[in-house]
């Protein structure tokens, strides 16, 4: 494998609060390797998104990194200068959110949005960022991109602008795209069309991605390898098909199995008991012990870490039972 | 009461148009016409007692109007709603018998954050129908039937003096049902109720009320763009398409061959954890302005099987080898 273009070592990020710190990302790792697609699944809260905004450092504040380190092609990136980080952020990583709407500002056209971003990153003139704004636009599929180009966000559809945010984020040519939800506002029909659009265009742009989705469907088509995060932290990371089809992780065998899928014929769908636990009351040990069906004594006293499970590394003490 | 495999449910060509123009001064200044959505535009089904019809299609094609006409939260501009044999859109004197018919139907909605009312505690909620149609007489009744309602869709009795912020997004939806169920209704309007949950939450609830259905024969409407949950629990589907519904049929039939073209359209779309993605065709184009329609069958501009019939005549919903399909390809046998 080749050297990888992040490096995620130990990642910790705390949001001081009055009573107490909240642990919400702890000890993540993880490498996502030149043009490779790293989907990041998991509930709400489970600190998928968090990841994200740590890498493109946009973590919102009181939440900070506490520890561990991230690295972009060798260079330390968390905890550089507001200013050179900023740098970094749209040259060389690109940010795709949720809802296209707020990304976009309703107030400038797409054209003028889309040239701000190509200047400020790139060495060229008025007229070249426009003609390579117009060129985005059609690589996206907007048909008559040369007019749309003057249009403001509120005159496009929703599969549409996310289109323009598309472009957007690969204005400046980046190493490395953060997708947070990029198809969980469009419809289904739509959707189909982003992500078939994003898996192409990074592929010929030669970038990385990392894509973050509570959605395994989308997953399954568009990654390489997926990590299933649960409570902060990383339970289960290794090539899609596998995690899909032998996951090694109780938690991922039982999300899996509850989603209902288009080929089977199940009367009830497998069911996890309980919710995620809340920040403040993450349980000792595993934090999925209390919901686990398999959990048996050390897995309430004693964290797992990551271990070799096959062809994929799960946080499972029934992995290392096993070897 | 009815007997099991009898009709609950009769729609017969169901309508409504909201009229969306701007308002009276920029009309005569500016010259701007009325303008109107038909959102509902002459829909027809029937769900049999004990079933499961789910309304599929993408947003603003009309599928939650359908949901709020059925139970009265808007008046239909034409057509009629037949529930256990009777009118519903009954006006004046008549509305005491609407009151037990309301009885009989609820409605439980999609997002368990705004459809409950964050200052009142659960009893409150819950008991909230049972007071209003008089089903308890008495506080120590009222506790004690709610509290079993709550023990019915897996929350603990001891729960009715909590608020609802103190419940996961999973639980509240259960506070929804368990609203719903309190008059023990017949028919249930589900619309979207799993859409704002995570999966595994999104398991318990479809479990919960798959198992209420067995116990208490419940009928469902249940609306939702998710396939793979429609797939999940109904019996029969229809797809709808700019207020009308393109496609009725039983769901196997329907997930085996569909017909019309914007149903085969749509389960190509979904991403599906099985499958390796390079299979799947995303189709071009999106969903027109429900303002503005296309002439004659509304998918037309998307279909790859239009032709000059399909922009200048729409289609009726025909039967066809038992499923309902309005397309004038599949009624000529093109495709």
């Amino acid at each position: 494998m080749a050297d990888p273009l992040l490096q995620v070592r130990h990642l910790r990020v705390e949001f001081p609060t009055r009573r107490g710190t909240l642990l919400a990302l702890d000890d993540i790792s993880f490498d996502i390797a030149p043009g490779e697609v790293l989907g990041v699944v998991g509930e709400s809260g489970a600190g998928k998104s968090l990841t994200g905004a740590s890498i493109i450092g946009l973590l919102e504040p009181p939440g900070r990194i506490a520890g561990g380190e991230i690295r972009l092609a060798g260079q330390r990136i968390d905890n550089l200068p507001y200013e050179q980080m900023r740098k970094i952020r749209g040259k060389r990583i690109g940010a795709i959110f949720q809802d296209p709407l707020t990304s976009l500002n309703p107030l400038y056209t797409v054209g003028r949005q889309l040239t701000e971003t190509i200047l400020t990153h790139l060495p060229v003139s008025a007229g070249e960022a426009r003609a390579r704004a117009v060129k985005l636009l059609q690589e996206t599929g907007i048909p008559a991109a040369e007019e749309r180009l003057d249009q403001y966000p509120h005159q496009f559809s929703g599969g549409m602008r996310q289109r323009v945010v598309i472009a957007l984020a690969l204005a400046a040519e980046p190493q490395l795209i953060v997708a947070d939800e990029p198809t969980t506002a469009l419809d289904v029909s739509i959707q189909a069309q982003i992500i078939s659009l994003l898996k192409r265009l990074c592929k010929e742009h030669g970038a990385a991605v990392m894509l973050v989705t509570h959605d395994m469907g989308v997953i399954a088509e568009t990654c390489d390898r997926v990590a299933v995060m649960y409570a902060g932290r990383i339970c289960e990371i290794g090539p899609v098909q596998q995690v899909i089809h032998h996951p090694a992780h109780p938690y991922t065998s039982g999300l899996m199995g509850s989603i209902p899928a288009m080929d089977d014929t199940r009367e009830r769908l497998l069911q996890i008991d309980g919710a995620m636990p809340r920040l403040n009351a993450i349980p000792t040990g595993c934090a999925f012990n209390p919901r686990c069906p398999k959990v048996f004594e050390r897995c309430r006293v004693e964290r797992p870490e990551l271990m070799d499970a096959g062809a994929t590394r799960a946080a499972c003490w029934l992995v290392g039972a096993a070897s | 009461m009815s007997a099991p495999g009898k009709t609950l449910v009769q729609v017969e060509d169901l309508a409504k148009t909201f009229d969306v123009s701007a308002p009276w001064l920029n009309r005569v200044l500016e010259r701007k016409p009325r303008q109107y959505v038909h959102a509902v535009d002459g829909v027809s089904f029937s769900i049999d007692k004990g079933k499961t019809l789910a309304l599929v299609g993408e947003s603003g094609c009309g599928k939650s109007t359908v949901a709020r006409l059925l139970v009265g939260l808007y008046e239909p501009t034409r057509g009629r709603v037949r529930f256990d044999g009777q009118d519903t859109g009954m006006r004046g004197a008549e509305r005491g018998q609407m009151r037990s018919l309301r009885r009989r139907m609820q409605m439980i909605f999609q997002d368990p954050y705004a459809s409950l009312n964050p200052r009142w505690k659960v009893l409150d909620i819950v008991g909230e129908p049972l007071r209003e149609h008089g089903l308890a007489s008495g506080a120590d009744q009222l506790r004690a039937k709610v509290a079993e309602l709550l023990q019915s869709v897996g929350l603990a009795a001891a729960d009715v003096e909590k608020f609802p912020h103190q419940f996961s997004g999973g639980q509240r939806q259960r506070i929804s049902i368990a609203r719903a169920l309190a008059t023990r209704p017949e028919f249930l309007v589900c619309d979207e109720p799993t859409s704002a949950l995570d999966v595994s939450v999104q398991a318990q609830v479809l479990n919960i009320m798959k198992d209420l259905q067995r116990e208490q024969g419940l009928t469902y409407l249940f609306i939702s763009h998710n396939l793979a949950v429609v797939r999940h629990v109904s019996d029969k589907v229809g797809v709808m398409y700019l207020g009308r519904l393109v496609e009725l049929a039983d769901k196997l039939e329907l997930f085996a061959r569909p017909r019309h073209p914007y149903t085969r359209m749509l389960l190509d779309a979904i991403p599906d954890i099985h499958m390796s993605g390079s299979s799947r065709t995303p189709v071009q184009g999106e969903v027109p302005n429900p303002l503005n329609p296309p002439s004659g069958c509304a998918f037309h501009p998307r279909c790859p099987h239009a032709n000059a019939r399909c922009s200048a005549e729409r289609p009726a919903l025909i039967d066809k080898d038992g499923v309902r399909v309005a397309c004038h390809a599949v009624e000529e046998g093109r495709i």
